[in-house]
């Protein structure tokens, strides 16, 4: 693993270090539990015990009597608030699910109490000394539980539309030359960022300051006004920095009205950092999905019949899905296509999104069953993506707005050495390792959202960006500076990024990886407005006709011309001719196709996504492909994935560097989740029992020797300004596949349900 | 955690009297009003869960000059409770003479962990099981006596298949008590009587009906060190886990043979990650005495350990991974370079 940052190529921006590296590295960027509050209170959550049921009773006494108590917050005196909507029935919440409210418990860990005292400690130690009866009912934990519910997604989803379907896939699967029918299970995951689930918050008189780490600032401030009945203008999200956030943080859990609630009656600051366990159960997680995938094709590959069909866990009120067959049904030429997705309910917490929720599990069943066909037709599985490569998806017959799959296969296979690979399984083997190279498709829906931004200009270059994206590790800060410093001519070290707080212009959700493409292009747009303001005033001959389309902001004029062009400024003169020293423009972006009521939404915190298979007339997506080598070993069927290699392309890369380093945590992520992560739940109690790092397992160093990344170029000018597709949740995606490929082919052994662990193999 | 009293031992004397006084004689160990803290990496972790909720804390930390000494001089092997875990992993003449015993160490938790920890704190770790860690569970014979035991037919991939009973099942996680039981190392306690020597072997007790009870220390005794009787060069410790570093074995084995001229005149087989307590595979051991060594001789003593194995829904793999690591870890041993 190399440490230096990639050359750019063509299309792809200066690998410039982190604009938060040195903050990062010297501990001095504050995240949420950082921030400084006056004499605060703390709380401490009591979770449920059982996962479904209700509380009888709770004993209070020796929990009140511990020094520094305040007081203890159940049902009997909940905070009143309004009801939780979900983000996608024009709500803001993951779940509908409210703790506090009575004394019915829906899920394992629900919170039944919080505890405020003087100090953090004491606040703990009443919690454990909160004695709690329940009247507990045997819940339903998970797939094939007694008492769950299944039903055809479509129809109680509203964001799951339709199940594709093209041509008549029973009449070509039964005609098929070569068929394979294979199923597919994917476990329980949690996201478990480094950041806690921490929420503080202050009232200063009727306003409200939130310090939590989101990837929705507007979101959260117009879902806490709304569950609390204030004006969301009196709400205040800040978070400059978030320590991961994987999904975890898009959508508003129903923690943070309940602490304001409180801090509002107690008249004080209040603080809560809740436990790595108790994440579990308080945010979302990726839930368990099963697949059977049925694929038919001519004996010289060409795929004739696609079907996916799909199931997924919710909770019982709500009907999460992800549907990752809006992407399988529409990757390879077939003609005949056919999906369906359910979802079961059991007594479980809401599941939510998790880096790139539908793809993840979705593209594990495609892409193993793809490498499964690739052996039945004894053909080199990069040679069936090969043959099945198309430049239009085949349910609408849309264009691929770009699509370099196979070039990405050829770059990746190149520096893997994939010509080295006997195609035998078991045929390779070092010692008392057997060797399994394997390889998987890798893709991710390009996304853009509505964004507003505020560009600040002054004669000597300094510049600051204002917008409310979202700074979760991913490198926003470093790019946004970077385009302001392209567009507007200054060097970099003289702007100043300001995201996480909900006082800027809003952005979307840092969630579906848009939020490089929509941060972006408003940030160009509002400097290229400056841009015009500028070229404008050193163009004081324009005719009246050029002045009127100025004013009423329509048609082209030279100074439109010229702030749109790549021509640079002298910003002295410019600002001479300007007469003031500073220049600010604020402005509003919003992609292609973007709903109407797209302005409206983003200032009151509202999704509104477009992209991938959604776009009117084409599809926009970004590829990659990933190699894995694995090792099994012979005695202790331990598995170890020594060697990585993904190449990818995604549009214009803004920071190689940064690109990287998503792309690098993105294959390492899809290692562990092939390999080591899966949340164990006894389904008896449906209780998540691995709830904490020491026994939910993620990839330590020694687990990732080597991991290379190969970027390509690419140029899409279809999909956005920026031309950038979004990439931080690319690389986990076929890496699930992969894996699994590569240990069929080190074993000989098909292994279809995840994590794979050293006991499912038998050699 | 709950609030407590913190006392600073300076001497062994006023240890052995703090955590006396504090102790009721009928108190399993574990319960203990007074515990001492050594590294903190297991004690520290049981009170911020809840588990342990002792009244006192007596840090034995400034007793270590007296108590971490390595002493290698001859046959003999002379350990301190209070010598860190890296400490002794790096030690040369350990690498050296004693490979199980560094090998079991170095490939215990993490490098932090390791600069921490001590080990005596190391062999009287208590268990990983899920649910003895999460005080929400009601049901943990070994938390509440008599309380029933969720894990027997819960999550336990983790769990023992030897030493077993119906009353627990949680398995004892440490990897340097597997070499300490393979050569036949004595335990020096310190208590209000002076000092004690017994075998190591007799430090642990299987859960049977008293799962609480997780050695034969005494409430008021320490562990001051650990002697091993003689070298065994040839000697190794593997251990199978799931990702390569800081993880707790699923299987493990500590092997050391004394081969002479091609014949085992005397074999060592103990088990980690399989078994309540550390655990001597005495019936594989008497396979091996007086044999030449083969692979089919291997594979019948790595049998022989497992024998008496009892599996459950999830950890059942570890009796047939277990015999090979066993086997492996044998034919390991036999041809090492010493
Ligand atoms: C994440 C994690 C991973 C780990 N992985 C491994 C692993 O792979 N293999 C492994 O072997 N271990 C592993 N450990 C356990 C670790 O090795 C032990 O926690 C450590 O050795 C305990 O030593 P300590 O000095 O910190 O003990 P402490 O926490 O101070 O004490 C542990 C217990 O022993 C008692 N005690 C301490 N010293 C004495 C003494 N001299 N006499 C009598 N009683 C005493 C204490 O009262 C306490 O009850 C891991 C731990 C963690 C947290
Ligand atoms: S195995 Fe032992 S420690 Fe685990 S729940 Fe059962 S009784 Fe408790």
């Amino acid at each position: 693993m190399t440490v230096a940052a990639p050359e750019p190529k063509a299309n792809m921006g200066n690998p410039a270090p982190r604009y938060d590296a040195v903050v990062k590295v010297t501990g001095r960027a504050t995240y949420a539990s950082d921030m400084p509050l006056a004499s605060p209170a703390y709380a401490f959550l009591v979770t449920s015990a059982i996962a479904k049921g209700r509380v009888e009773s709770f004993d209070l006494a020796d929990a009140n009597r511990v020094r520094g108590v305040i007081d203890i917050v159940t049902h009997e005196k909940g905070p009143k608030l309004k009801e939780l909507k979900l983000y996608s029935n024009g709500g803001y919440a993951g779940t509908t699910i409210q703790p506090l409210k009575s004394a019915e418990i829906a899920h394992d860990g629900q919170i039944i109490a919080v505890v405020i005292a003087e100090t953090y400690e004491a606040a703990r130690e009443a919690a454990n000394r909160v004695t709690v009866s329940y009247t507990a009912v045997v819940p339903s934990a998970t797939f094939d539980s007694p008492g769950t519910t299944t039903a055809a997604a479509k129809g109680q989803n509203s964001q799951f539309k339709e199940d594709p379907q093209v041509g008549n896939f029973a009449k070509a699967f039964e005609d098929a030359e070569v068929k394979l029918t294979a199923s597919y299970d994917t476990p329980t995951q949690h996201h478990n960022p480094m950041e806690l689930f921490s929420t503080s918050c202050a009232w200063i008189g009727d306003n409200l300051v939130i310090y939590e780490p989101s990837q929705y600032v507007y979101g959260l401030k117009n879902g806490v006004a709304e569950q609390l009945g204030i004006d969301a203008d009196k709400v205040r999200v800040v978070n400059p920095y978030v320590g991961g956030g994987f999904g975890s943080r898009g959508s508003m859990t129903p923690r943070t009205a309940i602490i304001a609630a409180i801090a509002r009656r107690l008249n004080r600051p209040i603080k809560l950092v809740p436990t790595r366990d108790q994440g579990f159960t308080i945010a979302t997680y990726r839930a368990e999905t099963r697949h059977e995938i049925k694929l038919g094709a001519s004996r010289d590959g060409k795929l004739v019949a696609l079907r996916h069909e799909g199931a997924e866990v919710s909770s019982r009120p709500d009907a999460y899905c992800v549907g990752g067959t809006k992407t399988t049904t529409r990757l390879y030429a077939c003609p005949n296509v056919d999906s369906l997705v359910s979802i079961v309910r059991a007594d479980r917490n809401t599941p939510g999104f998790m880096r790139s929720p539908p793809e993840v599990p979705y593209l594990f069943a495609l892409e193993s069953a793809m490498d499964e066909l690739a052996v039945k037709l004894k053909m080199d599985p990069v040679e069936l993506r090969r043959i099945n490569d198309t430049t239009n998806e085949p349910i609408g017959g849309k264009p691929y707005t770009s699509r370099s799959l196979m070039a990405c296969f050829d770059e990746a296979a190149k520096a893997f050495g994939w010509s080295q690979r006997s195609p035998e399984p078991k045929s390779m083997a070092d010692g008392d390792w057997l060797i399994g190279y394997g390889c998987a498709a890798t893709c991710y829906p390009t996304q853009m959202g509505p964004s507003a931004a505020r560009v600040r200009l002054q004669r000597d270059g300094r510049t600051r960006v204002e917008i409310a994206g979202h700074e979760i590790g991913t490198g926003a800060y470093t790019i946004i500076a970077q385009t302001a410093a392209e567009r507007l001519g200054v060097p970099l070290e003289k702007v100043a990024v300001f995201v996480g707080d909900s006082e800027l212009p809003p952005a979307p959700v840092a969630g579906g990886s848009n939020s490089t493409a929509s941060t972006c292009s408003a940030v160009m747009m509002v400097c290229d407005q400056i841009r015009q303001r500028l070229f404008k005033a050193m163009m004081p001959n324009q005719s009246l006709t050029d002045r009127a389309k100025e004013t009423v902001g329509i048609g082209q004029t030279p100074a439109t011309r010229a702030a749109k062009s790549d021509r640079s400024l002298d910003l002295e003169k410019a600002f001479d001719a300007l007469g003031a020293g500073v220049v600010e423009e604020y402005g509003e972006w919003k992609p292609e196709d973007a709903p109407l009521d797209s302005f409206q939404a983003m200032h009151s915190g509202h999704v509104r996504l477009v992209g991938g298979h959604s776009l009117k007339d084409k599809i926009a997506y970004a590829f990659g492909a990933e190699f894995v080598e694995v090792r099994v070993n012979r005695f202790t069927h331990e598995i170890r994935a020594p060697r990585l290699v993904g190449a990818f392309a995604a549009g214009r890369i803004m920071n190689p560097r940064t690109a990287r380093s998503q792309l690098m945590g993105g294959l390492i992520w899809g290692m562990s989740s092939a390999l080591l992560e899966a949340t164990e739940i006894d389904e008896r109690t449906a209780r998540y029992v691995n709830d904490n790092f020491a026994d939910y397992l993620v990839p330590v160093n020694a687990d990732v020797p080597g991991v290379e990344v190969i970027l390509l170029s690419e140029q899409d000018d279809h999909i956005n300004p920026a031309g950038a597709k979004g990439l931080g949740e690319l690389a986990n995606v076929g890496t699930n596949a992969a894996v699994c490929n590569a240990i069929y082919h080190a074993t000989g052994q098909r292994i279809r349900k995840l994590p794979v662990r050293l006991e499912n193999i038998e050699v | 955690m709950r609030s407590f009293l913190y006392q600073r031992a300076t001497d062994p004397g006023m240890a052995v009297q703090a955590l006396s006084a504090a102790a009721a004689a009928n108190n399993p160990l574990t319960q203990a009003a007074a515990q001492p803290l050594a590294g903190g990496t297991t004690l520290i972790d049981l009170m911020k869960l809840d588990v342990m909720r002792p009244a006192a804390i007596v840090d034995i930390n400034p007793l270590a000059r007296g108590w971490s000494g390595i002493e290698t001089g001859g046959e003999k092997l002379r350990l301190g409770a209070l010598a860190k875990m890296s400490d002794v992993a790096a030690h040369a003449d350990i690498q050296r003479h004693y490979p199980v015993i560094a090998n079991s160490l170095r490939l215990a938790a993490s490098a932090q962990l390791r600069n921490m920890a001590t080990l005596g704190g190391n062999v009287m770790q208590r268990t990983r099981c899920s649910y003895f860690r999460d005080t929400s569970y009601d049901n943990c014979n070994k938390r509440i006596p008599g309380s029933g035991c969720a894990a027997m037919d819960g999550v336990n991939r983790m769990h023992a298949v030897l030493g077993t009973s119906d009353q627990c099942i949680a398995t004892y996680p440490g990897d340097f008590a597997q070499a300490l039981i393979a050569l036949d190392a004595t335990v020096e306690i310190t208590g209000k009587s002076g000092t004690r020597s017994m075998p190591f072997a007799q430090l642990h007790k299987a859960p049977g009906n008293t799962p609480d009870i997780e050695t034969t220390l005494q409430p008021g005794e320490l562990i001051s060190a650990f002697s091993i009787p003689r070298r065994w060069p040839r000697s190794v410790y593997l251990k199978a886990r799931d990702r390569q570093s800081y993880e707790f074995a699923l299987s493990s084995a500590a092997i050391a043979l004394d081969v002479q001229d091609g014949m085992i005149r005397d074999a060592r087989v103990a088990l980690g990650g399989v078994a309540t307590v550390p655990w001597r595979a005495r019936e594989a051991e008497s396979l091996l005495k007086g044999q030449k060594f083969d692979d089919g001789l291997a594979r019948r003593a790595a049998d022989a350990a497992f024998a008496d194995a009892k599996g459950r829904q999830h950890n059942s793999f570890k009796i047939s991974l277990g015999k090979r690591l066993v086997a492996r870890a044998l034919q390991q041993a036999s041809t090492m370079e010493v």
